[in-house]
């Protein structure tokens, strides 16, 4: 398997060496969105795919595949069996991408078996509670659960073990609770869903990415504790960060993209160039402020590096909680 | 009145050409869709949303030209349900225990005309709740934590019983057999796969619409293979192609029963379309049948359609006033809205009012055009009748591999599909119907998640079941549904000896 693929990159870089005369076109680009429609995935291709029609940076608007299943899992699956050498294919992905392949979700596929490209933007964690709650901040909130854990759910959008959860348990970490495993998390179907299981009082707290509470913040039912940014955000300055209320934790949900592994250099430098202007257009800069996303930019052989780092790190934590043995 | 001013700038928007012309498009688009089985109004939708960027429209456009689409596929779902047997999306699963029967007794033209006006009803006064009551309906709609959403399943399962009559324990096997493929998965609580053999595509579990259109489309085929082969082929009559005013007035109770349940599913985040057209159906059955229904009862008809209708009205209250989707295709059409710099919640109506009340005003328009276009389109569908049978079935096998694969692009879905197919023929064969598989197959995940959900909150407490009122009230139904038939069984036949 390993073997056949390392030939297969042989063979495609030098097939792209011997026609490497004119810089790579791209055309009738597809964009696989390993989700269904509606999420953040489906959010990452439309609205890039909408952008690079618009710049006309592709000849064609952009094809949005939707490819759901196995949380990513089966579109991953499919790039490296089945579209190995497309140069004309984006595949969305995110940290919940990495966090899978991190946690061994994806049966036995590994991060390396594809080309990262780019991030183009954040969605940093916030954590939430309704507005009539007695926790003011993020350290009443510790606090409490630290007395007794079993009076706090959370509530969120992904699985167990997933980036919701996960992102309690950074902070966790970081408020010194030794036994993370003992912090409450129920996964609901989408962070939609757990803000209205909030609103409700069925759970105590959220967390969330800062664009899924944003109408509920604006319109006042709920109260943000933290957000997990080195800095406050400059599209939400009210929000305090965790850091400065005295939690190191940093969560930052990137989105982008990863190409088939077969590709060669050309294609894969031409995507990254293609990219990083449209990171730089005001168009995006415009999207991104709408979803409350904020600037994060990868590209290149810096990306990979992140993508390794990001899936050694859930790893670790995954193990220090027990979820991973 | 705040409301109706909003209204009317709601139709000074919706009233537009452009805006107009795209609700009729989206309209007739959508009940093509909904009548394909396979895809329902989620893909229908998804389909468009690239249509509505290319085009560049301004965001109330794109959302009015979506949410006829949505509409219109809710209608056309009906379609095949009565004349194939097969249901064109998840909430006409309903459609065919009456409506099917009516087509075989010639009434096919009746039928439809009659599931046309149950959908406008439904979707009408669902859009007049979506009006009036949205910011009432949210309160309730919040009450509902996985310890409510649980009750209420199992107040759906414990009225399956009436659902197909005469023998209650094939009903029992059948949503048993639901209820089992429904755990087929990762485990909602500890991600560990069930059933799954090591297939990534099953981590998901089973997908709903490829065990629809499997258990009825599939099977229908083979059921049809073998008819064939034996010579035991019947032909439909069609006699009319329309709907007396008599049958609609005897229906018009059934009508607004269901659309008043299917609306209440419909605003509930976690229940949806589906229990919306069940809910409606059994309901129905428990109130008017006097031995008429699965024969082809009108009422049986009428109330799942408006119930599915009102529902697809009911999703958006959710949508509009909290952000949060109250089904797939709400899901994608939130989706939308945020690439469009929208941010939906409860400041749209205040921020945005154009799009918030140009959409509900394009709602009840687009109603008005599904109206018009359905019941002359009743003369063409009833055609598909007289279609020869070796044309119709390879069309009908040919749609449901072309829907399935359209989806996810995946093979493995078809193999999926054909699989179910051949298992559905064997309940077939055995007489164990396959409504109550589907329910359980659709409702059974829900339910379990909802379980799950409430005994993490619970540490494993049961008393989390009854520490609300809604629980309790729930509670109660679900001990009236059980007990009541029996009671009434027993008055009847008291009456019956004096």
């Amino acid at each position: 398997m390993k073997k056949s693929i390392t030939s297969l990159a042989a063979f495609a870089t030098a097939f792209a060496i011997a026609g490497s005369a004119s810089a790579f076109d791209p055309s009738n680009v597809e964009c696989i969105a390993p989700a269904n429609p509606g999420g953040g995935w489906d959010f990452t291709c439309r609205s890039v795919g909408k952008i690079l029609y618009d710049l006309k940076l592709v000849p064609e608007p952009v094809k949005v595949t939707n490819m759901p299943g196995g949380g990513g899992g089966v579109a991953f699956g499919y790039t490296i069996a089945k579209r190995g050498k497309d140069a004309n294919l984006l595949v969305a992905a995110s940290t919940a991408t990495t966090s899978r392949l991190a946690t061994n979700q994806y049966a036995g596929l590994q991060a390396n078996q594809v080309r990262w490209v780019a991030s183009l933007g954040a969605d940093f964690g916030v954590i939430a509670v309704n507005k009539d709650s007695p926790y003011k901040n993020l350290k009443d909130l510790m606090a409490a659960i630290k007395a007794n854990p079993s009076k706090v759910a959370f509530g969120g959008g992904s699985s167990v073990g997933g980036w919701d959860h996960l992102k309690i348990l950074i902070v966790a970490k970081a408020a010194g609770i030794a036994d993370a495993k003992s912090v409450k998390y129920v996964s609901f179907n989408s962070g939609g869903a757990a803000l209205t299981q909030l609103l409700g009082n069925h759970v105590q707290a959220v967390t969330g990415d800062i664009s899924e509470i944003k109408g509920q913040l604006a319109a006042g039912k709920i109260r943000a504790l933290a957000v997990l940014s080195p800095e406050r955000l400059p599209t939400d300055p009210s929000i305090p960060t965790a850091k400065e209320q005295g939690f190191d934790a940093i969560g930052a949900n990137w989105r982008g993209f990863y190409l088939p592994k077969g590709v060669s250099d050309d294609v894969h430098a031409s995507w990254g160039a293609i990219l990083e202007k449209l990171y730089k257009s005001d168009d995006w800069k415009k999207a991104m402020e709408a979803n409350g996303l904020a600037p994060f930019y990868n590209g290149g052989p810096m990306f990979d590096d992140f993508v390794s780092q990001n899936i050694a790190d859930v790893k670790q934590l995954s193990m220090d909680v027990g979820l991973l043995k | 009145m705040e409301t109706l001013a909003g209204l009317a700038h709601g139709f000074d928007v919706a009233l537009t050409p452009l805006n107009f012309g795209l609700a009729m498009f989206g309209a007739f688009a959508g009940t093509l869709v909904g009548a394909l089985p396979g895809l329902g109004p989620a893909n229908g939708v998804a389909i468009l949303v690239p249509l509505a960027f290319t085009l560049g429209l301004p965001p109330e456009s794109a959302l009015i030209l979506l949410a006829a689409v949505y509409y219109g596929a809710m209608y056309g779902g009906r379609i095949s349900s009565i004349m194939l047997n097969i249901p064109g999306d998840e909430p006409a699963v309903m459609t065919l225990l009456e409506g099917n029967p009516m087509a075989r007794q010639g009434k096919a033209g009746a039928a439809l005309a009659l599931s046309a006006v149950s959908s406008f009803v439904g979707a009408t006064l669902a859009t007049i709740g979506l009006t009036f009551l949205a910011p009432l309906l949210v309160e309730l709609a919040i009450l509902f934590g996985p310890a409510e959403y649980f009750i209420l399943f199992l107040l759906a399962f414990s009225m399956i019983g009436t659902l197909t009559g005469k023998n209650v324990s094939k009903t029992f096997i059948a949503s048993a057999l639901g209820l089992m493929l429904a755990t087929i998965g990762l485990d909602p609580a500890t991600n560990v796969p069930r059933y799954t053999f090591g297939q990534m595509k099953l981590f998901d579990g089973l997908d709903p619409i490829i065990a629809i259109v499997g258990l009825f489309a599939i099977s229908e085929v083979l059921v049809f293979l073998e008819t064939v082969v034996l010579g035991e082929q019947v032909k439909f009559k069609v006699e009319r192609t329309y709907a007396t005013f008599k049958e609609l007035w005897f229906c018009a109770g059934a009508m607004l029963r269901g659309s008043v349940l299917g609306f209440i599913c419909g605003v509930l985040p976690g229940a949806g379309a589906s229990l919306g057209s069940f809910a409606a159906y059994t309901m129905e059955k428990r109130y008017s049948d006097r031995g008429t229904f699965g024969k082809g009862d009108p009422r049986g008809l009428a109330a799942p359609e408006a119930g599915n209708n009102a529902a697809a009205g009911g999703a958006l209250v959710p949508m509009l006033a909290l952000g949060v989707p109250g089904s797939g295709t709400t899901a994608v059409l939130l989706a939308l809205l945020i690439s469009l710099n929208i941010t939906p919640g409860p400041l749209l109506f205040v921020e945005r009012p154009e799009v918030a009340w140009g959409l509900i005003a394009s709602l009840y328009m687009a109603n008005v055009v599904l109206l018009i276009l359905n019941l002359p389109l009743v003369n063409i569908f009833v055609r598909l009748l007289m279609v020869p049978t070796y044309v119709l079935m390879p069309t009908v096998t040919l749609i449901c591999f072309l829907g399935i694969y359209a989806i996810s692009h995946s093979v493995f879905d078809i193999y999926m599909m054909i699989g179910v197919g051949v298992f559905g023929y064997l309940l077939r064969k055995v007489n164990i119907p396959l409504v109550p598989v589907i329910l359980g197959v659709l409702l059974g995940h829900h339910m379990e998640v909802n379980l799950r959900r409430a005994l993490s909150l619970s540490d494993g407490e049961w008393e989390i079941m009854f520490r609300s009122p809604l629980a309790i009230t729930l509670w109660a139904f679900i001990i009236m549904s059980l007990t009541v038939p029996f009671i009434i069984r027993a008055i009847r036949e008291r009456r019956g000896e004096q």
